[in-house]
């Protein structure tokens, strides 16, 4: 291993259009190995877009792919899908398989990919993965429709995790969640990111989580990445949308919640 | 990092366990079987000798060593950290449905399924009065009638259908008149055909195969484009704003296909009596003109009558059956699919049901 620098994604000069609109041009992105990195960026400045064409569901116009050292758009069959084993991706909505429950959902890419173990060993598997991510441990028989917004994006983790992946996408986890599940979840994320040694690719619009769990944050606009870099060096660039992004009121809110809780650390500690 | 998992007790009989290899899901192999088959006595797990574990096989020297009361040491600190994490994870954690007997089981479906059948009878009637209570409404202000979403779904129910109901009618004339044909001919009979072709379309066929045809493709439209509008908050935001859903929704598509039930019907028997007369022509030399002359002095317009009283009855049904399948939607996108075809079983049920009780009504008034 090259040390913490080591890029796990490299997207270099990708292109991606729908018809006439360009959604990215000649975009450039580097993720590192064991880091929490925060996407941001207007609605509609393509963040899914963008995690799609790294995970394999949208081919890009031009460009390159590199995930894990590999190159992630001229595989064959077996080779992507031993790409695939080592990521796990949470959807915006959980995207569980609404005809099987919580457990089997958890289960459902161990048995793909691992078809000789136990059902005795899946089971406990499952059962530490529900709590591992915080579900009821009763939600191993519920479906989908049964379980709240929040409860779903646990499951559908859970279900990400299902694999132990180095690599894990998420689609806006706390997006619908109240303050205190969001709160929550970016607790979870952290956890799991030291537990598990994860890189997390995370797209949000919230700040709270971004200033909470975040290394560093990566702004697209303009059709590409803008500014990579920790808050504090965002904060420093003099580009319009970061400013506004960060210190409009909302920005300015999370800024304040941090150094209360850092003033409210230091005044336990003494 | 690729080497399989292994353990091996140490030579030296002080119950300790030595694990080498990578402790990951993609290398564990066959370890959980020979770590639940060993039965040597065991106080200590040594792990300084791995390569790499993940939660997989962080759960499985955790269950191994609580089942032996053995004690595991020799991680390193990110090693412990996950085991504590997983143990810290292993909880009863209730993986299926609570188990019920064969017996029990299929009793409580039946049981379940009487209780839904009497519920949707209930809940249909229920939407029955809805609908009419929203007519009245309607008639008592009338400038709340949706003139425009009415007409439009005259143009989705009637005047889109009018092709395939054509041809499946046209083909229904033939297939009639023709296996006719081929009975009465035993009997020397062949020109009864001309009677059987025009008293079954205009009686039964011409309406009952339109209603089959309308539930297929209204009823089961009305149904899904309800239960997506119920899905997406669509309807709950039309009440919050004001605006009756029976009104604007289910109103527009029940009348439409009242209206349209007995004019496609009455274009069905008349494509189907076509259809048959084509055939009489060809295969038995029947001429058209005889045909014609023929019909009028065999089929009474008590048969008509018969068809056209039935039609909006029809469409009434098989519009209220979908727009009701479509309301009961509720949270997932494999309801709307269940409900739809829920809408169209029910409202071909209906029918035929009707029809029967229609057949004998029909009877007793002298209508043969």
């Amino acid at each position: 291993m090259a040390g913490r620098e080591e890029s796990i994604i490299c997207v270099r000069g990708l292109r991606n259009s729908f018809g006439e609109q360009v959604v990215h041009e000649n975009l450039d992105l580097d993720v590192r190995r064991g880091e929490i990195l925060g996407v941001v960026g207007g609605s509609g400045t393509g963040k899914s877009v963008l995690m799609r064409s790294i995970v394999g569901l949208q081919p890009p116009d031009e460009g390159e792919i590199t995930v894990f050292g590999e190159n992630a758009l001229s595989q064959d069959e077996a080779e992507a899908t031993a790409m695939r084993k080592r990521w796990g991706v949470l959807f915006q909505g959980g995207a569980l398989f609404s005809t099987l429950t919580v457990a089997e959902n958890i289960q459902v890419p161990l048995r793909e990919f691992y078809p000789q173990l136990d059902q005795g060993l899946l089971d406990e598997i499952a059962a530490y993965k529900v709590v591992m991510t915080g579900l009821a441990p009763d939600a191993g028989p519920k479906y989908p429709s049964e379980l709240s917004g929040g409860m779903k994006k646990r499951a559908g983790l859970a279900r990400a995790l299902a694999l132990d992946p180095q690599l894990l996408f998420l689609d806006e986890p706390t997006a619908g969640l109240d303050p205190i599940g969001a709160a929550g979840f970016d607790a979870l994320t952290k956890s799991l990111h030291k537990t598990l040694g994860l890189t997390v690719f995370l797209i949000t619009h919230d700040l709270d989580t971004l200033y909470a769990i975040c290394d560093r944050v990566a702004v697209l606009a303009d059709r590409k990445v803008i500014a990579v870099g920790t808050i504090p060096e965002l904060l420093a660039l003099d580009h319009p949308w970061i400013q506004e992004y960060f210190n409009g009121p909302r920005g300015r809110e999370a800024t304040a919640t941090v150094e209360r809780n850092e003033a409210q650390q230091e005044a336990e500690a003494e | 990092m690729t080497a399989p998992a292994d353990f091996s007790p140490a030579g030296d009989h002080t119950g300790t366990l030595r694990f080498s290899g990578s402790l990951a899901l993609a290398c564990l192999g066959d370890l959980p079987d020979r770590l639940n088959a060993y039965d040597g006595a065991v106080d200590r797990l040594d792990m300084s000798g791995i390569d790499h574990i993940d939660t997989v096989g962080a759960w499985v020297i955790h269950r191994f060593a609580v089942g032996h009361g053995a004690e595991i040491d020799g991680l390193d600190t990110d090693g412990k950290y996950l085991l504590e994490q997983v143990s810290a994870a292993d909880k009863p954690v209730q993986m299926r449905p609570e188990p019920c007997g064969a017996f029990a089981r299929v009793l409580g479906e039946i049981g379940d399924a009487v209780v839904i059948s009497i519920n949707t009878l209930y809940g249909l009637l229920g939407f029955l009065g809805a609908t009419t209570i929203a007519f009245w409404n309607v008639v008592r202000h009338p400038q709340r009638f949706r003139f425009n979403a009415t007409v439009h779904r005259f143009e989705v129910v009637g005047v889109s259908a009018l092709g395939i109901i054509g041809l499946m009618s046209f083909l229904i004339g033939i297939v009639i008149a023709q296996q006719g044909a081929v009975q009465l001919r035993q009997f020397g009979a062949e020109a009864l055909t001309i009677n059987l072709i025009g008293r079954i379309t205009l009686r039964e066929l011409g309406v009952l195969m339109t209603a089959i045809m309308v539930a297929g493709r209204s009823g089961s439209a009305f149904a899904a484009q309800l239960g997506t509008m119920k899905l997406t908050e669509e309807i709950d935001a039309m009440r919050t704003i004001g605006v009756s859903p029976m009104e604007a929704l289910v109103l527009p598509r029940t009348i439409s296909a009242i209206v349209l039930m007995p004019l496609l019907g009455f274009y069905s028997s008349l494509i189907a009596i076509i259809g048959g007369g084509v055939l009489c022509w060809v295969s038995l030399g029947i001429p058209p003109v005889t045909f014609i002359q023929r019909l009028r002095e065999v089929v009474p317009i008590t048969d008509l009558y018969v068809g056209l009283v039935k039609a909006p009855v029809f469409g009434a049904i098989i519009a209220i059956a979908g727009c009701f399948q479509g309301m009961l939607v509720e949270s997932d996108a494999e309801q709307v699919g269940l409900r739809t075809t829920s809408a169209v079983v029910q409202a071909i049920f209906l029918v035929i049901v009707l029809d029967a009780f229609f057949a004998v009504f029909f009877t007793w008034i002298g209508w043969i």
